[in-house]
């Protein structure tokens, strides 16, 4: 049972196996991103009612909260790919882990930006130090950035992905401590944090339907820079050429 | 080819650098009492196999076994039976010959002594001396000091007659053959013809 | 398992009295940066008092991470490091000896001169037996985060610009709970909490820390 298990992972895992499967996959993860986005979008920014303390301005949570759900997300899945990478070897494991770091510095840049212009309104300023979460999410930008600067600094592609797999690894086990201390150093200072209040039911869904829309919208993306990437890796194969010829 | 009685086995090894196939389907078995001589031009992986065999590095296929062992797992009391040297000579050069050679001891548990290996290296007028100060070829019979003290059952030597003269080529080989008709096994890179009496070679061509 | 890691200790103390001056190095980084703080605010006491247990904190933090950037290279570059991997020592208790001995000859140095530090930024000397305390306790972990970058880097030519990237972001709870110690010790409060932290983060740090970097520089070799 186990070894067919693993044998169907290893196939599964093989790259032109999954160039196959990921063609086939990545068109659907477009267009039902696209529907909830849709949905989600029409339902946060027209039907659900303005906030009674914040007004107009609450609706960036719309965008905010998903980007911040899939910058944590993303680096979980980043360095959970590395240490599958690192302890069985599996090349498409290393693929996926340095495909995710992009993605997820994207995510976490926007979930600062949206953060940001949240808090213009609420605390008059951009930048609150105060505001724990979004020290944790700028403390995530650096350890995403530090990863694919660590991992575009090795000439030799496989020591560059064991290199990073390593420190991606040494940072998932620093993030719940990183973000823990900022939590306790900034109710220490008392700074102004967003206030979260009781969410109402008109509020809650489209936010609910806008993560998961996010969520296939990183899945499509994550499938289309795997792709390029397994073909970059796997560029002296005779499958890619025979991909390379085949496509116009 | 791989007999009864190998202690090192090597099965299928494929190894890559880069994007470049360096050899395929490699298969060996080493007994008690042999040696192996790896040749092969630049560039054909000799450096590499040792890596490999060490257990320094993994290949991309293949199997690497040291008393049935996977190399590169080998548990720390194991790991005393295997010697690698490589073109690097692994000396501080801020430490003198015996501060060196003595590292070498605690962290092998070699209770021989130094002195024993120096005076036929023509070294004992060195010993004190810091390594930065020794010539490349006196440096390099301070690395191979270590062959005259170690009690590895495997060694595994990356050319180790380089910038050697005559004398102490002489004397790494007498070494190897007192090594090999202990019993004992040896991998070995080299252009030079090794002169091993009757020692039985396994000649590894890449 | 103690006997080798005395050994590994003796050994790196051995070759890093040979050259004295780079010992001093991250002593003087310390205290360099230290001093241009000053320059670039002002020499006003009440403000300079504000900010210094801050400013000490990251000078220590700084030159500590930056300092380790040759913890592994030259092991790596004349071949030691192989020898060390493939001795019967295992790798994890070679590099935390390593990483001690260097804590030793440039963190503990680093702790000793911190009440000169304190001393020029007009800080309470009520406060300097827990900065002391605090100082030691933080320093082990900031020698086991920078051993993780040293060996990251260690096949890199150009590693020292890159450790701090790596590294320097992880720092951000061992400079929170240092400054928060010496903070309520210089109000005359009790530090405990924020020191029983630190302990915590440094025995994580070294229970784990070495681990990392024996990972990384088996990489650096293969």
């Amino acid at each position: 049972m186990w070894r067919t298990l693993t044998l169907f992972f290893h196939q599964l895992a093989s790259p032109p196996h999954f160039y196959r499967w990921s063609g086939l996959f990545a068109p659907w993860f477009a267009a039902v991103a696209l529907v909830l986005i849709t949905i989600g979008l029409y339902g946060g920014l027209l039907l659900a009612p303005p906030d009674y303390q914040q007004g107009e301005a609450f609706r960036i949570i719309y965008v905010h909260v998903p980007s911040a759900y899939l910058s944590m997300l993303s680096y979980v899945l980043m360095a959970t790919a590395a240490a599958v990478g690192f302890i069985w070897r599996i090349k498409l494991a290393h693929a996926v882990a340095v495909s995710t770091a992009p993605i997820g510095a994207s995510f976490t840049f926007l979930a600062l930006v949206t953060g940001a212009l949240w808090g213009k309104p609420m605390w008059g300023t951009y930048w609150q130090w105060g505001d724990a979460r979004l020290v944790s999410e700028l403390v995530l930008l650096f350890l995403f950035l530090g990863y694919m600067a660590l991992h575009a600094a090795f000439e030799e592609q496989e020591r560059g992905d064991r290199m990073s797999a390593v420190l991606a690894v040494v940072g998932v086990v620093n993030v719940p401590i990183i973000h823990y201390s900022v939590v306790w150093w900034a109710t220490l200072h008392q700074g102004p944090s967003i206030t979260e209040n009781a969410i109402s039911g008109a509020m809650l869904w489209p936010l609910l339907v806008m993560i998961a829309g996010y969520t296939f919208c990183f899945g499509w993306l994550l499938l289309l820079q795997l792709r390029s990437e397994v073909l970059e890796r796997e560029a002296g194969a005779r499958w890619t050429q025979r991909v390379l010829e085949a496509s116009p | 080819m791989e007999g009864e009685g190998s202690l090192l086995s090597v099965a299928d090894l494929e190894l890559w650098r880069g994007q470049r196939c360096l050899f395929t389907e490699l298969t060996f078995g080493l007994a008690p009492g042999q040696v192996a001589v790896v040749t092969g031009a630049n560039g054909a992986g000799k450096t590499s196999l040792l890596r490999v065999l060490a257990g320094l590095s993994v290949a991309r296929a293949g199997d690497v076994r040291w008393r049935d062992q996977p190399v590169n797992k080998l548990i720390p009391p194991q790991r005393a039976e295997v010697l690698y040297l490589g073109h690097l000579d692994g000396l501080k050069r801020e430490l003198t010959v015996v501060e060196n050679l003595n590292l070498f001891r605690r962290l092998w548990g070699i209770v021989e002594p130094v002195e024993t290996v120096l005076e036929p290296l023509g070294l004992d007028g060195l010993a004190g001396r810091a390594v930065r100060t020794l010539s490349a070829g006196q440096r390099r019979r301070a690395a191979l000091a270590r062959l005259g003290l170690s009690q590895a059952d495997l060694w595994i030597l990356d050319e180790p007659f380089t910038n050697l003269d005559e004398e102490g080529r002489a004397l790494v080989e007498g070494w190897l053959r007192r090594h090999l008709r202990a019993g004992r096994l040896a991998v070995v890179a080299t252009h030079h013809q090794l002169r091993l009496g009757g020692a039985g070679q396994l000649r590894v061509e890449l | 398992m103690l006997a080798d890691l005395l050994n590994v200790i003796r050994r790196d103390l051995t070759i890093a009295f040979r050259h004295w001056s780079e010992l001093v190095n991250p002593l003087v980084f310390f205290i360099i940066v230290a001093t241009l703080f000053p320059l670039a605010l002002s020499p006003d006491i009440a403000q300079l008092r504000d900010v210094g247990m801050g400013v000490l904190w990251v000078a220590a933090l700084l030159s500590s991470i930056l300092g380790l950037d040759g913890l592994f290279r030259s092991d790596t570059d004349d071949g030691s490091m192989e020898q060390l991997v493939l001795s019967p020592i295992p790798l994890s208790i070679t590099v935390l000896g390593k990483t001690i001995a260097h804590w030793l000859v440039s963190g503990v140095p680093l702790v000793a001169v911190s009440p000169l530090v304190a001393m020029a930024f007009y800080l309470p000397m009520a406060a300097w037996d827990t900065l002391i305390i605090a100082l030691l306790l933080a320093t082990p972990t900031l020698s086991m985060l920078g051993a993780i970058g040293a060996a990251l880097t260690v096949t890199l030519k150009r590693g020292g610009s890159i450790l701090g990237l790596l590294i320097l972001p992880l720092t951000g709870p061992v400079l929170i709970f240092g400054a928060r110690a010496t903070d309520l010790a210089a109000q005359g409060e009790s530090p405990a909490g924020p020191l029983y932290l630190l302990a915590a983060l440094a025995a994580l740090a070294v229970s784990l820390g070495p681990l990392a970097s024996a990972a990384a520089l088996r990489v650096g070799l293969e």
